[in-house]
C-alpha cells in the first residue's frame, strides 16, 4: 500500500514516527510485558515506550542475557510469546546465549535489537554488529528491517512464525533511521503474512495413525515417552487420557516433565542420562515406544546403539526434520502432539494385554527407586527437594539453573501440573534459573514460583536480584550450595580420577549479606534441623527471600548412565555400601 | 553419494547465507551452489551438487532444507531424467602458432576461443561437469594460468521415463 516516507527533519509533525509504530504493532500484537535494556541505537524506541505512554510493562533487567532468560521464563509458563528489546552492538551480542536457549527449547521469542542506521552499516560504525550474521543459526527466522513500510509486516511475520509450528526465537533488527523516519499514515501499512514458504502441519497421515493403532494391537510392553511437545500442544489432558484408557507406562524427558502427573501410579520417573532404574530400563525392554514430542535428545538416548533395540518406533513431532534424525523411526506421526492424541482417542484399540509387563515396571519402581543417604552435617539436596516439593504439593513453578541442583529436582520434584517447571534442557545454560524465575512471575504473579540454582550459576547473574526487589516480585531463590561447580566435580571425580581441576570454589560471597544489599530477606539453612521450620516460613512470606542452603560437596547425582553408554548400562542404581 | 538438489526459494535478503550456514552447521559436504533468478519474481533457484553419506543423512538434507522458512520446495533429482550444466572458463598458456592445435584439441567439446593475447588464450565451455573435467585435463599439457568453474545448474527434463534407466552417477 502507499505510505509516502519522510527524512527526519527533527521537527515534530502528527506523523507516526518508525518507533511509534513499533508501538502501534507491539500493541496490536497483544504485548503485555517487554523485557529489555535501552542503549543508543534504540533511543526513539525508548522514547516512543515514554511518550505514547504505551500499554505494556517493561521490564528493565540489569543485564540483558537476563532479559532473554526471563522472556523465556514469561514464555515457558504462560505460552504467550516473549518479548525483548536490547540496543545495537553490545546489547545485541549479549543476548546470543538466550536466544541460542531458546532455539533448542523451541521456546517462542521476538526479539528486536537496534542497529545502527542504513548508511553507516558496514562501515564499523560505533557499536555496529552483524547481528543478522550472528543470529541467522540461532532463530527460527531473523529480519533487518530495511523500509519503514515494511515494519508491520515484518512484527507481524514474527509473532506468527515464533508462535507457530515448532516455536522459537525470531529477531528483527532495526537500524536506527527507520525508528526516527516518519510514516505518512500508521493505518495504512500492509501487514499481510506473506510467507509461502512455511506451512506447519497441524493433522496427522490417517495412514500413519492406522499403522500406530495396528501396532498398538501387537504390542506386549508398549511405552510412552513424553516431550515438551506435549506441553507446546496443551496436549496434557489427551496425552493422560489416552495413557490411562489403554494403561500405558509413560517416562518422559527432563523437558517433558509435568506433562503427566508426576506422582500418577503409570508414569516410571523422567528417563535419560540421570533418569530413573524403572524409566531406563522400560526404554531397553519396551517392544513399542511411542514418542510424543521429543526430540531423542542425547541426554535422553544416552548412546543410540543401545536405545530401545527391541522396539517399534512411534515419533509424534511437528517438525519433520526431528523424524529418523537422531533415532531411525518405524511409524512417524509429522503433527501437533494434540491432534495426535485426539486420532488415537478416537480408536477402540483392541490391545493383547500387558498387565505383567505393568506389573513388571511396578517392581522395578519398587525395588529400585531413587535413593540417597543422609549426610551426618549440613543438609542432604535430595531431601531438600523432596521437602519442598510435600510443601507446595508438587503445584509450585520452580525454574532451576544447570547441574547437580537441577536433576535432583528434575528427580525429586513430582511436577503435577504442566508448565510449572522452567528449566534450560538443550543448551545447559547456566544463568538461566534466577532470570528466568523474573519472567514466570510476572507471567504468573499469583502463583508460587521457586528459584532453585547452584552457587556457581547463581552468580552468572545474580544481578537481576535488583529486578526482584524493585518489583517486589515474590520468589523465593533456594541456591543450593556446595561451594563448587558441582557437576564438573562430580564428571571429575568419576571420569577424572578426582583430579579437581578449576571446580571448587575456594571462595564464594556471603549470599546473606548479598541478598541483604538488596534488601530481600535471606537465611541460611546448614542443617537438617533448622531446614523444614525455616522452609515453611520462606515459602509461606510475601515477598521474595534467599535460602542459602549449604550440602556436603561430595554428594552426586545417582543414577547415571555416563557418557557414551547405553541406558541400560547405567550405575548407582543402588547404595553401593 | 553425490545428490543434485534443487530448491525454490524466496528471494529475501540472507537467505543464501541462512542456507549455507544450516549445510555447514549440519556437516554437509557441499561441491558447488548456484543460485539465480527463476521465471517468478521474487523466487530464486538454487542447485547443490552435495556429497551425502548415506540415506539418512540425505533424508535430513532435503528435510532440513525444507525446514528453512524461506524455502517453498526442494526436489532431489539425481535419480529422475535431468538436463544439468555447468560454464567454465579456462585461460591457458599459448602463444599464436598454438592456436589452430588448440582450437582442435576443444572443438569436439563444442568450446570456443572468447579471448585472445600475446601469450594465452581464454576457452569457454559448457556442458555436464564431466566433460568440463576432460577438457581441463586435456588443456593441462598447455599449461593452465587460471580456471573458474561456475558450479552446476540443473534441472528435470520435461519427460521422466516410466522406469529410470539413467546413469545416475554421472553427473
Ligand atoms: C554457561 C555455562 N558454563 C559452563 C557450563 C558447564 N557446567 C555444567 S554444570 C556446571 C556446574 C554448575 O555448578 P553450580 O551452579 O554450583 O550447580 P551444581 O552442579 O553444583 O548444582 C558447569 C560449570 C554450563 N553448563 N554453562
Amino acid at each position: 500500500m502507499s505510505l509516502k516516507v519522510k527524512k527526519d527533519t527533527g521537527v515534530q509533525t502528527d506523523h507516526p514516527s518508525g518507533a511509534d509504530l513499533l508501538v502501534d504493532v507491539l500493541v496490536k500484537e497483544n504485548v503485555d510485558t517487554i523485557f529489555g535494556y535501552p542503549g543508543g541505537a534504540v533511543l526513539p524506541i525508548y522514547d516512543a515506550f515514554h511518550r505514547k505512554k504505551a500499554p505494556f510493562t517493561h521490564i528493565l533487567t540489569r543485564h540483558e542475557q537476563g532479559a532473554v532468560h526471563a522472556a523465556e521464563g514469561y514464555a515457558r509458563v504462560s505460552g504467550k510469546p516473549g518479548v525483548v528489546f536490547a540496543t545495537s552492538g553490545p546489547g545485541a551480542t549479549n543476548l546470543v546465549t538466550g536466544i541460542t536457549d531458546a532455539m533448542i527449547d523451541s521456546l517462542p521469542l521476538v526479539v528486536f535489537t537496534g542497529q545502527v542506521a542504513k548508511g553507516v552499516i558496514g562501515t564499523d560504525a560505533f557499536q555496529e554488529a552483524d547481528v543478522v550474521g550472528i543470529t541467522t543459526p540461532i532463530t527460527k527466522y531473523n529480519y533487518q528491517v530495511n523500509d519503514i513500510r515494511d515494519l508491520p509486516r515484518i512484527v507481524k511475520e514474527a509473532f506468527h512464525i515464533a508462535t507457530t509450528g515448532r516455536p522459537g526465537p525470531v529477531v528483527i533488527d532495526i537500524p536506527k533511521n527507520i525508528v526516527t523516519e516518519f510514516a505518512d499514515k500508521s493505518e495504512e501499512y500492509d501487514d499481510k503474512v506473506d510467507l509461502p514458504g512455511y506451512q506447519p502441519t497441524i493433522y496427522p497421515n490417517p495412514l500413519q495413525v492406522t499403522k500406530l493403532v495396528e501396532a498398538l494391537k501387537v504390542a506386549k510392553r508398549p511405552l510412552v515417552l513424553a516431550g515438551a511437545g506435549v506441553l507446546f500442544a496443551n496436549a496434557t489432558e489427551e496425552l493422560r487420557k489416552f495413557v490411562e484408557k489403554y494403561q500405558l507406562p509413560i517416562t518422559t524427558t527432563l523437558l517433558g516433565l509435568g506433562g503427566f502427573p508426576g506422582n500418577h501410579p503409570l508414569f516410571l520417573g523422567m528417563a535419560g542420562m540421570h533418569g530413573t532404574y524403572a524409566a531406563n530400563t522400560a526404554i531397553s525392554e519396551c517392544d513399542l515406544l511411542i514418542n510424543f514430542g521429543s526430540r531423542f535428545d542425547d541426554r535422553l538416548t544416552g548412546n543410540t546403539k543401545y536405545f530401545a533395540p527391541d522396539a517399534k518406533i512411534a515419533h509424534v513431532d511437528i517438525d519433520p526434520a526431528e523424524i529418523s534424525k537422531n533415532i531411525e523411526t518405524d511409524i512417524p506421526l509429522v503433527c501437533d502432539a494434540k491432534e495426535a492424541l485426539k486420532a488415537l482417542l478416537d480408536f477402540e484399540i483392541d490391545m493383547p494385554g500387558h498387565e505383567e509387563w505393568n506389573r513388571q515396571l511396578a517392581r522395578y519402581k519398587e525395588e529400585k527407586p531413587l535413593w540417597y543417604e543422609k549426610p551426618d552435617e549440613l543438609v542432604s539436596p535430595q531431601w531438600l527437594i523432596e521437602k519442598i516439593y510435600e510443601m507446595t504439593n508438587g503445584e509450585a513453578i520452580v525454574t532451576t539453573d544447570v547441574g547437580q541442583h537441577q536433576m535432583w529436582v528434575a528427580q525429586y520434584y513430582k511436577f503435577k501440573k504442566p508448565n510449572r517447571f522452567v528449566t534450560s534442557g538443550g543448551l545447559g545454560t547456566m544463568g538461566f534459573g534466577l532470570p528466568a524465575a523474573i519472567g514466570a512471575q510476572i507471567a504468573k504473579p499469583d502463583e508460587l514460583v521457586i528459584s532453585i540454582v547452584g552457587d556457581a550459576g547463581f552468580q552468572m547473574t545474580s544481578q537481576e536480584l535488583a529486578v526482584i526487589r524493585e518489583r517486589n516480585l515474590p520468589i523465593k531463590v533456594i541456591i543450593v550450595n556446595n561451594s563448587a561447580l558441582g557437576m564438573v566435580r562430580q564428571w571429575q571425580e568419576l571420569f577424572y580420577e578426582k583430579r579437581y581441576s578449576e571446580s571448587l570454589l575456594t571462595f564464594n560471597p556471603d549470599f546473606i549479606k548479598l541478598a541483604e544489599s538488596y534488601d530481600i530477606p535471606a537465611m541460611l539453612i546448614d542443617s537438617e534441623e533448622k531446614a523444614e521450620s525455616m522452609l515453611k516460613e520462606a515459602l509461606n512470606s510475601d515477598g521474595p527471600v534467599l535460602i542459602d542452603c549449604r550440602i556436603p560437596q561430595e554428594e552426586c547425582v545417582y543414577p547415571m548412565v555416563a557418557p557414551g553408554k547405553g541406558l541400560q548400562q547405567m550405575v548407582g542404581v543402588e547404595k553401593t555400601k | 553419494m553425490r545428490r543434485i538438489i534443487t530448491a525454490t526459494v524466496q528471494n529475501r535478503s540472507g537467505v543464501l547465507n541462512r542456507i549455507t550456514g544450516m549445510l555447514t552447521k549440519r556437516q554437509f559436504n557441499i561441491e558447488s551452489i548456484t543460485v539465480g533468478s527463476s521465471e517468478k519474481e521474487g523466487l530464486s533457484k538454487m542447485t547443490f551438487v552435495i556429497d551425502v553419506s548415506d540415506p539418512q543423512k540425505l533424508e535430513q538434507l532435503t528435510k532440513q532444507l525444507n525446514k528453512q522458512i524461506d524455502v517453498i520446495k526442494v526436489q532431489d533429482i539425481t535419480d529422475k531424467a535431468h538436463v544439468v550444466r555447468e560454464l567454465a572458463l579456462i585461460k591457458v598458456a599459448g602463444v599464436r602458432q598454438q592456436h589452430a592445435e588448440i582450437q582442435s584439441v576443444i572443438a569436439p567439446f563444442r568450446a570456443s576461443i572468447v579471448d585472445v593475447s600475446k601469450d594465452s588464450l581464454i576457452i569457454q565451455v559448457t556442458g555436464k561437469p564431466d566433460k568440463i573435467d576432460a577438457l581441463i585435463e586435456l588443456l593441462k599439457a598447455y599449461g593452465i594460468k587460471e580456471l573458474t568453474r561456475t558450479g552446476v545448474t540443473a534441472f528435470l527434463r520435461g519427460h521422466q521415463p516410466q522406469v529410470t534407466e539413467m546413469n545416475s552417477a554421472s553427473i
